[in-house]
């Protein structure tokens, strides 16, 4: 006979949350309701008398900070520590978005997110023919190691974790991180913060591909081999729905294609020669929040609990690090409207609200001017202030988990669950995600709920307030950021720089190292590390790479 | 023109955003009133959209950015489409465009410049009301 459920909460107060609160104390604010009421770390059905109740309590949620981590991979969450205030930012050049971290840095945010440019995401300079236009547009352009520098100017490595959104050049972006660090004087075992490198999903939803699966898969676990070595505080990858779900997906095709994406780095790994348990750990995932709360919390549970149970049951991991699910969140951009603009603030609190209630270790809160342009100071502000009163103010952080046991959202998780792990067989009959993404599986998927949702909008049937419904003739629209040519052209100029006072002979060197190094089998990271810091700009290494394993190219539609 | 001859529409992605949804649920729409429909695909240049635009004969091309560098792409296709003296083809262009940038892109020969929030059916009669009765 199983330990009645107070016992099993006292047991797990006593081992598993005295072990985390000495090692991350409680915050020092009270933990009080806006009335002054105590509010305990953790709420549990305490008279649930019934032992097969019990039982399916103890399987299906349990406690956080335990296996299947349902109720957050913690077991004190926000108690202990908020979530990172993270604002995915970047734009123009080195110059420009240093200034803008560090208004965010001085505003209360504590991690950094770099937004690339477009060519800096696809391996071309920021001089290559097809840069043109798009230097500077969606993120900021870096090109040689001394952007990076510039990048990072007065921003202590050792303090402040950073999140790259990289994906096919994610070892180079990777290694030029290492390189500031050095030369700050913080050794890579210091280092912390996230790569994307994540290019399953650019083929099926995000679009900045390089390179073929299979070369991109070697790259991708050249990383894994690498930090596991050399970066052992680093997450070497961000396996996301978040495109996925502004691609269109529903909420289980985010978690679906998500997992089975996680399934085939961890299957590629694996074959690799690598042991679970010295990778596993350091994966971590990013999806999107929508506007419907109480579904998003449910998706955020249903993941978390799939996750623990695929690396348990599927991979047989033994550490617990490596069956948790941590994610970052981002609020939906794809929910933004430009009509009545500042609607999108209350649009992203309640996306952040959903990300929080589902137990996210990072957020990024959309600015309500983003479906015109990149955000202004402002609005960006706003957004960073959304998350710091749903932190302060609300109090939903003084309780994890806080919406465990309601009919709806446990409900809502179970299906998700049971949903998810049948498109995920469906996928390994297919032959796993690749060859899923070959056949046009997950993007034909999305096509179709994308399609479905948009129809309902046109329709009526769904409602968008200020778009299809409360819409006025106002429309002034408000003040947008632009990127200067001059950002552009002093950073084209600074290329040249770069290379002009580079060791020529070094770079080749580097370059044709790497190239040799591509055609064999070796770890390509350390390779990578050497022409970084030869200065070899992210085109030529890319350029040299392409010449070995070519390109992909997406079939019509 | 025989009213039982198609129009054709060429839905192109230029430039190196991948952001594809509008474009696909665009294609899918038009097929489903009566257009010919061809897509390129995302990460197209200019100078690929015009010759496909040509190739296939296309009546209309849509063009479609979200990544801020509708300015210099777009201007880049029309500057091709004048040089081939394939101004008979009607442009259209959709994306995050601030209202500030659309009468550049009138100037250059846009005919309609459609932003976040635009509906299907305006696009709908917009095609219409160019092309001439529609399908």
């Amino acid at each position: 006979m199983a330990d009645s459920m107070q016992e099993q909460f006292e047991k797990w107060k006593r081992e598993t949350l005295a072990k985390s609160t000495a090692r991350m104390p409680e915050r020092p604010e009270r933990t009080v309701t806006a009335s002054g009421r105590d509010v305990d770390t953790l709420y549990v059905p305490k008279d649930m008398q019934d032992g097969a109740a019990r039982e399916t309590y103890l399987t299906q949620i349990g406690f956080p900070g335990e296996y299947p981590f349902t109720r957050g991979v913690q077991p004190a969450m926000y108690r202990s520590r908020f979530w990172t205030m993270r604002q995915y930012a970047g734009f123009a050049d080195a110059e420009e978005t240093n200034q803008r971290y560090r208004f965010l840095l001085e505003n209360g945010q504590t991690g950094l997110s770099v937004a690339f440019d477009l060519p800096t995401q696809i391996g071309y300079d920021s001089d290559h023919a097809l840069s043109s236009g798009e230097v500077g547009k969606v993120g900021v352009a870096i090109d040689t190691l001394a952007d990076m520098e510039v990048l990072f100017d007065s921003i202590p490595l050792d303090k402040v974790s950073t999140s790259m959104t990289i994906n096919a050049p994610a070892a180079v972006l990777l290694a030029m991180y290492v390189a500031v660090g050095a030369k700050q004087g913080v050794p890579p075992e210091k280092l912390t913060g996230t790569i994307q490198n994540d290019v399953l999903k650019e083929y099926i939803a995000r679009g900045t591909y390089i390179f073929p699966p299979a070369p991109s898969l070697r790259l991708i676990t050249n990383i894994f081999a690498y930090a596991s070595k050399h970066l052992p505080r680093f997450n070497t990858i961000s396996v996301s729905g978040y495109h996925i779900r502004e691609a269109g997906s529903t909420a289980t095709q985010e978690v679906s294609f998500t997992l089975a994406d996680g399934i085939a780095y961890v299957e590629a790994a694996r074959s690799a020669g690598l042991d679970i348990d010295k990778f596993a750990p350091r994966i971590s995932f990013f999806f999107g929040a929508m506007t419907d709360v109480l579904e998003e919390v449910a998706k955020f549970r249903a993941a978390r609990r799939l996750w623990a149970r695929i690396m348990r049951e599927r991979f047989g991991a033994k550490d617990p690090r490596s069956c948790m699910l941590r994610f970052h969140t981002q609020t939906c951009g794809f929910t933004l409207t430009a009509q009545q603009v500042d609607n999108n603030v209350v649009r992203v609190a309640l996306q952040a609200l959903a990300a929080v209630l589902g137990g996210t270790q990072s957020l990024h809160t959309n600015s309500r001017d983003e479906a015109l342009a990149l955000p202004t100071e402002e609005a960006v502000q706003v957004a960073l202030r959304t998350q710091q009163v749903i932190a302060h103010e609300s109090g939903v952080g003084h309780t994890v988990d806080p919406l465990a046991g309601s009919y709806y959202i446990e409900q809502l998780t179970d299906e998700i669950e049971a949903e998810a792990r049948t498109y995920i067989k469906r996928i390994d009959e297919m032959g796993g995600m690749v060859s899923a993404i070959e056949q046009h599986y997950p993007q034909s998927e999305i096509e179709q709920s994308s399609y479905r949702y948009q129809q309902e909008i046109e329709r009526g049937e769904r409602v968008i307030v200020g778009v299809n419904r409360y819409a006025t003739d106002e429309e002034v629209q408000p003040e947008t950021l632009a990127i200067s040519q001059e950002a552009v052209r002093r950073q084209i100029d600074r290329l040249g720089k770069a290379r002009s006072e580079r060791d020529g002979a070094a770079v080749t060197r580097a370059l044709d190292a790497l190239e040799t190094g591509a055609r064999g089998e070796d770890n390509l990271m350390p390779l990578i590390v050497d022409a970084v810091q030869a200065y070899a700009s992210v085109g030529e290494i890319c350029d040299r790479l392409r010449k070995v394993f070519g390109e992909y190219e997406e079939s019509g539609v | 023109m025989s009213t039982n001859t198609p129009k054709r529409i060429l839905i192109g992605k230029v430039g190196l955003d991948g952001h594809d949804r509008g474009a696909k649920f665009l294609v899918r729409a038009l097929r489903n009133a009566g257009y010919e429909v061809i897509y390129t695909g995302i990460r197209r240049t200019p100078e690929q959209i015009v010759r496909t635009a040509i190739d296939e004969d296309v009546d209309v091309i849509g063009l479609s950015l979200l990544s801020g560098a509708h300015n210099e792409l777009f201007a880049r296709v029309a500057q091709l489409i004048e040089e081939e003296q394939a101004e008979d083809i009607i442009m259209f262009a959709g994306g995050t465009i601030p209202d500030k940038d659309i009468p550049h892109l009138k100037s250059l020969g846009f005919r309609q410049v459609f932003t976040p929030g635009a509906s299907l059916s305006e696009i709908l009669s917009a095609l219409k009301e160019e092309l001439g009765g529609g399908e």
